[in-house]
């Protein structure tokens, strides 16, 4: 079930992307969809665990408040750039993190990432290490409230 | 066209042109590499997705709408992956983030070129 919904959303990607309906194209699409899902395949079983990731009206929510910090982020540090005495402090330190499933922690690392002033070097079990380039930066991610809005989503 | 539409375009291409051009400048003005990877961040995050909106307000409802759309998407999903590549691989190297004030990282930075 799950296959035929991957090949589906293929062809209609390339469908999309092409827009000509002749039969060559839609020949080339269909391989090219076929060999894609083949792959997945194979990938899938050598990995072991196959992640499926579905829309959620919750991660939407997320998303559209990343959005939005990373709209702030963004006025932010233009701000700093351009005033004359620079107020940046680079501050490199370990941020404690209580998620758990790897796409929890994907998804936190990336945001972080995403916004600017913060950026995620390294990963662990229990700790990321994080670059911030001032210390409110960090403090707001210490705060946690990205982190609390993640595992809320609960995948 | 409604004048409106033009407006809210010109704004989206005049504050993403903008944020390209703080961007540039926080390459040059931030103290090091890894200060600097923010910078760009500052032209991806926001100032690519502004552009491209700028841009979608111009164009007629096609397929071609939706391929800017997608653009975006893939800017705003490869970001941070490229972004968090270039830290890693300059940690790899051996190169340590500067921290404290700006002087100390001014400092830093010439006497690393000597």
């Amino acid at each position: 079930m799950h296959r035929l919904f991957v090949a589906a959303l293929l062809l209609v990607f390339w469908v999309l992307l092409s827009g000509h309906f002749t039969t060559l194209l839609l020949t080339l699409g269909v391989i090219s969809m076929l060999l894609v899902s083949w792959f997945l395949w194979r990938m899938d079983r050598v990995d072991g665990e196959p992640s499926r990731l579905y829309p959620s009206i919750g991660l939407v929510g997320y998303l559209l408040w990343l959005f939005w910090c990373v709209v702030k982020a963004n006025v932010d540090l233009a701000r700093r750039i351009w005033q004359s005495s620079l107020p940046v402090q680079p501050i490199w330190s370990r941020l404690d993190t209580k998620v758990q499933t790897p796409f929890e922690k994907t998804l936190y690392a990336n945001s972080i990432t995403l916004t600017p002033g913060t950026l995620t070097t390294d990963v662990h079990d229990d700790h990321f290490m994080v670059h911030a380039l001032s210390q409110e930066g960090l403090d707001e991610l210490c705060e946690g409230e990205m982190e609390r809005r993640i595992r809320r989503l609960g995948i | 066209m409604s004048p409106w539409v033009e407006i809210l375009s010109g704004f989206c291409f005049l504050a993403g042109g903008f944020l390209c051009v703080t961007g540039g400048v926080g390459m040059l003005r931030l103290p090091d590499f890894f200060a600097r990877v923010h910078a760009s961040g500052l032209t991806e995050t926001l100032a690519t997705p502004l552009l491209l909106v700028g841009l979608m307000l111009q164009m007629e409802w096609s397929l071609e709408l939706f391929k800017v759309v997608l653009i975006a998407l893939l800017v705003l999903a490869t970001n941070p992956t490229a972004t968090h590549a270039m830290a890693k691989a300059a940690l790899h190297g051996g190169r340590r983030p500067v921290t404290g004030g700006p002087a100390a990282a001014a400092q830093e930075d010439t006497s690393s070129k000597a």
